[in-house]
């Protein structure tokens, strides 16, 4: 126990007053904080009021009974309050799904099976089927609307992804400069443009007879943009197979689907999971510019919450909040990436030495 | 002994080379491309029938056509009036304006936060550790509703304290000391884009001469900015730096960024300074030791071997990943829409609803960005050319 304290102390030691350019930096380091520190605790703690209504709280605080009274509106927004446990449901569902796929003992077809059907099951449950009255999609809000786009996005994307990563690789000119120039086009535009399409041109360009929702629209012109970066990051894998392989494959009388289902795919799908990883959690934070063409996901819901006229005015509670709920889901998935990708890489080389 | 001539294969004619273009499945591929343009052309013939029904034009004669709205900043002069076309350019100027001192800016502080993350001072590098933490884990858009409300809440002008004497940040903008040339036969932006025309110039015609070294390619920008930093002075320009003071209710002189534009520049420049210095970050630690320890054996001092050593081995590391942090910034610099800043992308947005002529809108919008995209990647490939390792084949 001694030891151990005795041991940390030194580390600070060293870390803090090592030489002294390092109690410099120290010193420094410190009086920066200590300027920026206080006010925040003050704001944050000391000065905030925790509870009553809005006439209670004071401008030199935060207003924590702010948070209290419109969390369930920052969480579902304008969905109708009655109805409220059928997102609760949507976000445990989808939180479920995610979970079990980032097992890796419990990768296999079952997953490949339950993951459109809790999708439907999500829609279903959003759109509020089996009761009297539908809930069109623009009464959806919310961690149900962010979690939601997210993962019906990625989901569908990606087996897009796959074909476009293989055309661009392809012998056959045709389909692989197609494959580029679709995804040079895509990676070439913000997402913004993107959005704006679905908004604005995506109702024009269809029939008259079809008229599609605004949350549809979005959500396939989204899976189509992030199919382009998801096939980028595909290819990668693809690239770092040795080309042995797919030829042994073919000298064993594989075709090329065969091939790339039993050979290819199923090692360049290994290297780049961790990839697949990152680029998802830039896309959780990327579904928060749904708010552009006035979809109420969790920013927008936060931002919508604060504009209450009971309520007026206390951003920086709300952004707060759901700040913190991204960052939860981001840091954790990023600290998961790098668990993988070590646990992966040590499946694959020789076991490592720690 | 008879000689025979035989002529050799014939060359591979136009058809032959489309064939060996389209590889195996020509009929398929075919079928698919075709499928794919008819999709396209239905869904344009739609929107043509469309906008026929509501009585709108299809072309981009609109662009010369008045646009009655207001523009909050703009590089050039704009009025209420004049051209669509005028409108659009002055929200790609904003948009390369953000985006160019947004990357400059960022990488300024990106490098100095990598840097500051390797520190051996455990406070200063677990700082930088939460800093790029929760900056990489919140989205964009949220931090810029962060520093818009941040910049809304400033003391307002009269109350603002000029921090170092010159700087003021008020809920009107941030005052900046600006340093101006007057009396000139013309002004310092105009003589900063002529020197830098010539620097380039200068530069390529080194290029082609084969005799570019960063000595001479510094020296290629740096002697037409000095031609003509002397020739206005010579012409009777006198240097002013012009310092923002309080008059009245308002602040005057000196540089005004608006809040709009100096929120939408602090949240770019956070969340790619925190980028990049991850990057720094694995480009540094990607050299390794041993080459520390090789050149302190060669005697060379730590500037040295950072200078000589590490760096050109990072940059290794750190150029392709930057490319591709400066191609994100500038096409996140988009997001200003959200917070009413008139770039490329907002402009475009209020031209699409006030015209009706939203896929042309869109198309110059994806046109240019895409441009944008292009220029920029080649630039770097350039440059990742010249410091990649040479002598090996990627």
């Amino acid at each position: 126990m001694t030891a151990a304290l005795s041991r940390i102390l030194t580390t600070l030691r060293s870390g803090l007053f090592g030489t002294r350019a390092n109690t410099l930096v120290t010193v420094a380091t410190v009086l920066l904080l200590s300027q920026v520190v206080p006010p925040l605790v003050r704001w944050a703690v000391l000065d905030a009021t925790f509870g009553g209504d809005a006439a209670a709280c004071t401008r030199a605080g935060a207003c924590w009974a702010f948070v209290a009274a419109k969390l369930r509106f920052i969480l579902f927004a304008f969905y109708p309050p009655g109805l409220q446990w059928r997102p609760a449901l949507v976000i445990l569902l989808l939180a479920a799904i995610l979970v079990a796929s980032a097992l890796p003992r419990l990768w296999g077809r079952p997953l490949l099976v339950a993951w459109p059907l809790t999708i439907l099951a999500c829609w279903l449950l959003m759109q509020g089927a089996f009761t009297a009255t539908p809930i069109p999609s623009n009464q959806w809000g919310g961690l149900p609307v962010t979690l939601f786009v997210w993962a019906v996005c990625f989901a569908a994307a990606t087996p897009i992804a796959v074909l476009l990563a293989l055309a661009r690789r392809s012998t056959l000119g045709g389909l692989r400069t197609f494959s580029v120039l679709y995804i040079e086009l895509m990676r070439g535009t913000p997402m913004v443009g993107i959005l704006y399409v679905a908004m604005l041109i995506l109702p024009m360009a269809l029939p008259d007879s079809l008229s599609v929702d605004k949350m549809l629209r979005a959500i396939v012109m989204v899976t189509l943009f992030w199919a382009a970066y998801i096939a980028e990051v595909i290819r990668a894998g693809l690239q770092a197979i040795p080309p042995g392989q797919s030829e042994a494959a073919t000298a064993l009388g594989l075709g090329y689907w065969r091939t790339q289902r039993l050979v290819v795919l199923p090692q360049a799908l290994r290297i780049v999971i961790p990839g697949m990883v990152n680029l998802a959690i830039g896309f959780l934070l990327a579904t928060s510019l749904l708010a552009v063409i006035g979809i109420f996901d969790l920013l927008n819901a936060a931002r919508a919450s604060a504009a209450d006229p009971n309520w007026l005015g206390f951003y920086n509670e709300a952004y707060l909040v759901v700040a913190a709920v991204y960052f939860v889901i981001c840091f954790g998935a990023s600290r998961y990436s790098q668990w993988l990708e070590g646990k992966l890489a040590g499946g694959r080389t020789c076991p490592r030495t720690a | 002994m008879l000689l025979t001539v035989l002529p050799g294969p014939p060359r591979p004619g136009i058809l032959d080379r489309i064939r060996a273009w389209l590889g195996g499945w020509p009929i398929g591929q075919l079928a698919f491309l075709a499928l794919v343009a008819l999709v396209g052309a239905l869904f344009v013939g739609n929107v043509f029938q469309t906008m026929a029904r509501v009585g709108i034009l299809p072309g981009f004669g609109f662009l010369s056509g008045s646009a009655n709205f207001e523009i909050g900043e703009s590089p050039i002069a704009f009025r209420a009036g004049d051209s669509y076309f005028r409108a659009i350019l002055a929200g790609l100027l904003n948009t390369l304006k953000v985006s160019l001192i947004g990357c400059v800016l960022a990488t300024v502080c990106g490098v100095a936060v990598g840097v500051a993350g390797l520190s051996r001072n455990l406070l200063l590098s677990g700082l930088v550790r939460w800093f790029i933490e929760i900056t990489r884990n919140t989205p964009l858009l949220l931090q810029l509703f962060f520093w818009m409300s941040l910049a809304k809440a400033l003391p307002a002008p009269r109350q603002a304290s000029a921090l170092f004497g010159t700087v003021f940040l008020t809920n009107r903008g941030v005052y900046l000391p600006a340093l101006s040339l007057e009396g000139g036969p013309l002004g310092l932006p105009a003589a900063l884009a002529l020197a830098a025309v010539a620097g380039i110039v200068l530069a390529l015609s080194l290029r082609l001469a084969g005799r570019l070294t960063p000595r001479s390619g510094i020296a290629a920008f740096a002697l037409p900015l000095v031609a003509v930093l002397l020739f206005l002075l010579a012409s009777g320009a006198r240097p002013a730096a012009e310092a923002p003071a309080l008059s009245g209710f308002n602040i005057r002189g000196g540089l005004n960024l608006s809040p709009e534009f100096a929120a939408l520049l602090t949240g770019l420049t956070v969340k790619f300074a925190a980028l990049i210095a991850e990057i720094v970050r694995a480009g540094i630690q990607s050299v390794g030791t041993g080459q520390w320890e090789a050149a302190r054996a060669l005697g060379l001092h730590d500037g040295q071997i950072i200078r000589l050593v590490v760096l050109p081995q990072a940059l290794r590391v750190i150029t392709p990943l930057t490319t591709s942090s400066y191609l994100d910034l500038t096409k996140d610099s988009s997001l200003a829409v959200a917070i009413g800043f008139p770039d490329l992308v907002s402009i475009v947005n209020t031209t699409a609803n006030t015209t009706g002529q939203s896929m042309e809108a869109l198309i110059i919008l994806i046109g240019t960005f895409l441009a944008i995209n292009l220029a920029l990647s080649a630039l770097m490939n350039t440059y990742n050319n010249r410091v990649a390792l040479r002598g090996t084949v990627r």
